[in-house]
């Protein structure tokens, strides 16, 4: 007599796994198949197409009535089961007890919906089976319809993409910080995005859902950060839980999924279980190939043949018509291994292989998936790479031909060949120009020829051509890189940030064609402020390129404590504030206070975690930071001046508070200090500093660009000024021209030797039209630079890093 | 699979930074990627005890806030030219939920 086969679930495993047993045996098991869903086994995979419109439900039945039959399949389709009674051998359902021999559990997932306000109303509905496609198709229906997507990962953007291309108004909400970030990288995330939102599909990254609203059925989504979007319907794409339930009641071993051995074999003999379902060394898979490896394996060991599942790399591709993308295997960085990145920004391609050992171990692809597969290959065999290392991220059909050699392939070009698209410049006029002109700069060749002058992508050409026609009379490493991640210099990178309109970090790395994925910790920061300093009001200051003491507004200490300098406009103080600074001292027990080399107090030793309640007391006295810690407007010291000191010319002291209340919070490349003192005698001074002022009978000396910290410079003068009126904005033009040309940690000194005094002298002194143009820009960016960090920090900005994840107890005192 | 502890979820820490978890016997700082990715070593430079949970996070490395020693977020070997290594624990990440073994507890600051 045949042996009794119960299937539970009619899925994508289950369908596999059933082939393969009548395969391997025909007549071994009498099989029962029962699906919850009323229809047969399908390509679940390809709902994303049907939902879409370009494919119908009856392209994508996997196993019909006919197949059934034919092989003598009882099917009980609509027909969920309850319990499984595994004394008697018996399943439990609608229908009564179905007793069986062996027993499959291929359950699948089910959709995860996030526990909020709302939740149940209709209209709300998940994405995994025919039932939610022909919901959402029937929503689209009607005119502008709006649909809120929550989840930005590879199931909401394929119904995000599908539903908008039925014409309605999509949002997506993403919880992280870009797209799909189990499987890509944040540049890919980048590119996904900035593609999704050309076709219209609004994406909301760091949103944390808070409720779903509407009284009869869903009306809208509101976030935590107060944002509401209208909605018709709400698809909840956030993720998958295995679907355990029978199993657990039944009392098998259950994880975060059904835990098989390598034969599929659950802690029961005569059960089985294959497919999203399972735990297999503690994975869970919700990809197809390793599940139908799995149905493979559950086959053999129903007939008894030996066979084992064992671990498979998998890769991923979404499938929205025109997105190119495809990720596989690990791509985190790590030790020892190595990334060979591929970014060509004016077709929108990003390549990145990770490698150890020589052995691909992660790719991801975006624009240009071709070679996917390939790569996937390479990285399940675990091919080594060496002989293939210098081209391997051209993909296969650059391998076996001629070495590709970048300089043999410029010289190759014909003369006529478009090098510079920006500007209609063609490779002979490059190079004729260079040898009559006798250009030896690529600043040169700019001036003459106006390649490479604009968007700046064609530079590596041009320096090659150069490289061609001076030979090793032309050196472009002259030309001092930012850090290891790029070629570029600072000027470079600030001069395309601006021309580019680049406004985020990945957008810089990407357009400019960063080596790595996320940077340095050379560029970051540097990178952060250009973009600070070059979209004031726009572009969203990113703390975790920031160093410590700029992202918690306090100074690092050798032991791991911080320190609080509080400012005191131009060195004044009073009683009220040193009141608040002796009580503060007391109520957090600083071990020490000291006066600073700027004319303000120091409270030293604070532990990080009390550094919010020392700012609150701080701030309720009136004060705020010192950004003692800031590359930005540190301390402006001052004389006593005409207001007290027998030989005082002008108020110094209200000078200097006037400067300082009006320079502080702006962000500059490097730190700046300012003094102004009332008489040539400059007790504050001034002549050492970045910027300073000497009042004289007459008006105000100003001077900049001096050093007294790791080189000592005195300062040179600028100009005359009148009234302080006239000192102030010249000042403020000076540091905003500063802001928009320093590197990145140079001081002004170093800033001005670069660039000349003279050009300096020109924008800000001679030419009165340019001087209030840097002025008015500064006075633009403060408006957005002037908010307390502390303050902001007091209400609750950053909590994270003021608070432990976790705690744990602390064990009883041994005495 | 040992009785794992849930100290907390992904999104509380900030991508490409670090929290710690404060256990009787000492700091652990856990950190998140770019990728999120988890790990979890000990809050001490090998170098002069730096708090690395306050360092800049860049790939799978942190860079010391004090005297800029990097370390591999996986081995807990410092890379370049330093050498020294600190602590790594075991992490596991479970519908973005972090977990980690009791044990951890005790080996902190071993
Ligand atoms: C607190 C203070 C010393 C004091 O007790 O007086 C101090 C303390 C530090 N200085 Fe300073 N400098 C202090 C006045 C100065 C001065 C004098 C001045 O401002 O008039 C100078 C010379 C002027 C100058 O800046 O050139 C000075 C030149 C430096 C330098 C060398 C800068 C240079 O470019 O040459 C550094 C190193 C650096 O910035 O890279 C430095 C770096 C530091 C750091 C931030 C070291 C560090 O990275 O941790 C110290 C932070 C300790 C802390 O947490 O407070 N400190 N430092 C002074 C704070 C002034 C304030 O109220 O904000
Ligand atoms: C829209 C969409 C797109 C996808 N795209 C891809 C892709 O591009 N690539 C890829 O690799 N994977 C993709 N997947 C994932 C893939 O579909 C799943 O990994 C696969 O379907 C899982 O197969 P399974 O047999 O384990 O579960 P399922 O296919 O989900 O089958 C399980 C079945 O069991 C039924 N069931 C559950 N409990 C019971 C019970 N108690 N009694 C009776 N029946 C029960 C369920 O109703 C379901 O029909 C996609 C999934 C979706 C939803
Ligand atoms: S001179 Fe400045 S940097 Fe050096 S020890 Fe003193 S405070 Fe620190
Ligand atoms: S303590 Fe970490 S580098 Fe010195």
């Amino acid at each position: 007599m045949k042996q009794k086969l119960v299937v539970i679930g009619a899925g994508m495993a289950s369908g596999r796994l059933l082939e393969h047993l009548f395969e391997d045996d025909p007549d071994a098991f009498d099989v029962t198949l029962f699906g919850a869903e009323p229809r047969g086994n399908y390509n679940r995979i390809m709902l994303s197409p049907v939902l879409a419109g370009e494919k119908t439900y009856e392209e994508i039945v996997t196993h019909d009535a006919a197949w059934y039959a034919g092989n003598g399949v009882h099917t009980r389709f609509g027909e969920t089961i309850t319990a499984i009674d595994r004394k008697s051998k018996v399943v439990l359902s609608r229908g009564g007890e179905t007793p069986y021999d062996k027993l499959i559990i291929a359950t699948g997932s089910a959709p995860f919906i996030i526990p909020i306000a709302g939740k149940e109303l209709p209209g709300v509905m998940a994405f995994r089976d025919l039932d939610d496609v022909e919901a959402m198709v029937a929503a689209a229906g009607k005119p502008r319809a709006k649909a809120v997507v929550i989840g930005g990962g590879l199931l909401g953007l394929e119904a995000a993409a599908a539903l908008r291309l039925r014409g309605m108004e999509v949002v997506v909400l993403h919880l992280m910080g870009h797209l799909m970030e189990r499987q890509l990288d944040p540049a890919a995330g980048y590119l996904l995005q900035k593609e999704l939102e050309g076709r219209g599909i609004k994406i909301h990254t760091k949103a944390q859902t808070k409720a779903i609203l509407g009284h009869e059925r869903v009306e809208a989504v509101a976030l935590d950060d107060g944002t509401v979007y209208p909605a018709d319907i709400v698809v909840m794409a956030v993720g998958i839980r295995p679907e355990t339930r029978v199993a657990t009641d039944a009392g098998l071993h259950v994880e975060r999924g059904i835990v098989v051995s390598d034969q599929m074999v659950t802690s029961d003999p005569d059960i089985l279980a294959v497919g999203e379902c399972v735990e297999h060394e503690r994975t869970v898979y919700g990809l197809v190939a390793p599940l139908y490896d799995m149905a493979k394996v559950a086959a053999k060991t129903l007939v008894k043949h030996d066979a084992a599942f064992r671990p498979v790399q998998t890769a991923t591709q979404l499938k929205v018509t025109g997105v190119s993308l495809y990720s596989a295997g690990d791509f985190a960085e790590a030790e020892g291994r190595e990334e060979i990145v591929l970014r060509d920004a004016s077709s929108g391609v990003y390549k990145r292989l990770v490698l150890k050992d020589d052995k691909i171990v992660g790719a991801v692809l975006y624009g240009e998936t071709g070679d996917g597969p390939w790569f996937f290959d390479m990285l399940r065999r675990g091919t080594d790479t060496r002989e293939l290392r210098d081209t391997l991220i051209f993909g296969q059909a650059y391998q076996g031909g001629a070495q590709l050699d970048p300089m043999a392939a410029v010289a190759a070009l014909p003369d006529e060949a478009e090098i510079c698209g920006c500007n209609g410049v063609c490779k002979s006029k490059i190079t004729s120009t260079i040898t009559s002109k006798g250009l030896t700069t690529l600043d040169g060749v700019r001036a003459h020829t106006k390649a490479s002058a604009s968007c700046g992508t064609c530079t590596g050409l041009v320096e090659k051509l150069m490289v061609l026609t001076l030979g090793d009379s032309y050196n472009p490493a002259a030309i001092q890189p930012m850090c290891g991640c790029t070629d570029l210099g600072h000027d470079e990178v600030r001069r395309l940030i601006v021309a580019k309109e680049l406004k985020s970090i990945p957008a810089v790395m990407q357009e400019l064609e960063w080596k790595t994925s996320c940077g340095c910790a050379k560029c970051r920061p540097a990178l952060n402020y250009y973009l600070v300093a070059d979209w004031p009001g726009e572009y969203e200051d990113d703390g975790q390129s920031r160093f410590i003491n700029e992202r918690v507004h306090a100074n690092i200490q050798k032991d791991g404590t911080y320190s609080v300098v509080p400012r005191m406009w131009g060195g004044m103080t009073n009683p009220r504030e040193l009141r608040a600074i002796a009580d503060v001292a007391d109520k957090f027990h600083i071990p020490a206070v000291k006066v600073t080399g700027g004319q303000r107090i120091d409270l030293l030793g604070v532990k990080k975690e009390d550094l919010p309640g020392v700012w609150a007391d701080l701030n309720a006295a009136g004060m705020v930071s010192g950004a003692a810690y800031a590359k930005g407007l540190r301390t402006v010291k001052t004389c006593v001046g005409s207001d007290w000191c027998r030989f005082g010319t002008q108020d110094s002291t209200g000078l200097g508070v006037r400067i300082e209340k009006f320079m502080w919070g702006a962000w500059t490349p490097a730190k700046v200090k300012m003094a102004v003192s009332g008489c040539p005698r400059n007790c504050a001074e001034a002549t050492c500093k970045d910027v300073g002022v000497i009042c004289v009978d007459s008006g105000y000396e100003i001077h900049f660009a001096g050093a007294a910290g790791l080189d000592i410079k005195g300062t040179e003068v600028l100009c005359h000024a009148k009234t302080e009126d006239e000192a102030l904005e010249i000042i403020a033009a000076l540091v905003q021209l500063y802001r928009e040309q320093g590197r990145y940690l140079e001081r002004i000194y170093k800033w001005a030797k670069r660039v000349g005094t003279d050009s300096i002298k020109a924008n800000v002194v001679d030419d009165l039209e340019k001087r209030r143009h840097y002025f008015e820009r500064f006075t633009y960016s403060q408006k957005f630079a002037q908010v307390d960090p502390w303050e902001e920090r007091v209400n609750g900005k950053d909590a994270h890093e003021f608070e432990a994840l976790a705690e744990f107890g602390m064990p009883v005192a041994a005495e | 699979m040992s009785n794992w502890i849930e100290i907390g979820r992904v999104s509380d820490i900030p991508r490409r930074g670090a929290r710690c978890v404060n256990t009787p016997t000492g700091k652990i700082a856990i950190f998140r990627t770019a990728e999120d990715r988890i790990y979890a070593i000990e809050n001490r430079c090998a170098h002069k005890g730096g708090p690395l949970s306050e360092g800049i996070v860049h790939g799978a490395s942190v860079t010391c806030p004090l005297h800029n020693w990097v370390f591999d977020l996986e081995s807990g070997q410092a890379l370049g030219a330093d050498e020294g290594q600190v602590k790594t624990f075991p992490v596991d990440v479970v519908d973005g939920r972090i977990f980690m073994a009791p044990d951890f507890m005790m080996e902190a600051a071993e």
